[in-house]
């Protein structure tokens, strides 16, 4: 799995409004591959998680309820949108994605298929 | 398992934004004005702070926490949101490939210094989707008196 640059979101004369890669950790056991995006202020419904071909696209909108007269003093975080794009290797079962969304953590299960499990391959003697 | 599909979890332009990131840690936050308390760019929890005519609102980007385990005190006009976030990474897993491990774990604490004006008794915090949302009201300002010259 390997981040899939868009240059077209990395020209210098739309950094302001580009959106912000979330912090991920990506981790693999026997049957497949976790991954948790770090999406604070993302709901459910502003959450986007797309498959194109073998790119799978997570974006998500930080939603506030903000006061009309509010005027920001203070502001680490920029952008209003997290977005960040992977690409798939093969052996990966893109159908059974599964998507889990807690306290602004996004949780992505991604099994591999039965057929790419590692087997064991007995060496023999002689 | 196809090791060149999993050699580099990032990209080159990752590596600028990690560089960029790296250079403004290290110059101080960009165009903003230094207060004692602000941080690090990049730092665990990022926090934006907005006014209203009523009540300054402090928003802490702090998700994958458990609402109970946040601690949010105010002392001597000082607001301080401290709290721990465990890792997400199953330590006992011997066949685990870690690809990733960019989200901050550990203890945190995060110091906001309030206006004058701040009303530090009636504070309010409410977590929802992984911000801390802390409203702090402000007092009314006080209305200009005349006083009669004798």
């Amino acid at each position: 799995m390997s981040d899939r640059n868009e240059i077209a979101n990395k020209t210098a004369s739309d950094s302001a409004a580009r959106p912000v890669a979330p912090a991920v950790d990506i981790f693999e056991d026997a049957r497949g591959i976790t991954l948790l995006a770090d999406m604070p202020g993302v709901s459910r419904e502003s959450l986007d998680v797309r498959l194109d071909g073998d790119a799978l696209a997570v974006e998500g909108r930080v939603e506030l309820q903000l006061p009309e007269d509010m005027q920001a003093v203070w502001a680490e975080v920029q952008a209003p949108r997290f977005r960040r794009v992977f690409t798939l290797s093969r052996e990966l079962d893109a159908a059974h994605i599964e998507a889990n969304l807690k306290d602004g953590v996004l949780q992505l299960r991604i099994p591999k298929l039965a057929q790419a499990q590692a087997r064991r391959i007995e060496v023999r003697a002689g | 398992m196809p090791a060149t599909m999993f050699a580099r979890p990032q990209g080159l332009f990752d590596q600028l934004d990690a560089m960029h990131r790296l250079l403004s840690r290290s110059l101080g936050v960009e165009g903003s004005p230094g207060t004692i308390r602000s941080v690090a760019q990049g730092s665990f929890p990022e926090i934006n702070v907005g006014r209203t005519a009523k009540s300054l609102e402090v928003f802490v980007f702090a998700p994958g926490l458990d609402a109970s385990s946040i601690d949010v005190v105010v002392e001597r006009n000082v607001l301080k949101v401290s709290g721990e976030r465990s890792s997400a990474i199953p330590r006992n897993d011997n066949g685990l490939q870690l690809y990733a491990n960019e989200r901050p774990e550990g203890r945190f604490v995060r110091a906001v210094s309030l206006p004058d004006d701040a009303d530090t008794g009636h504070v309010e915090a409410r977590y929802k989707d992984g911000i801390l949302r802390v409203s702090v009201a402000l007092v009314e300002p006080a209305q200009p008196k005349r006083i009669a010259v004798q």
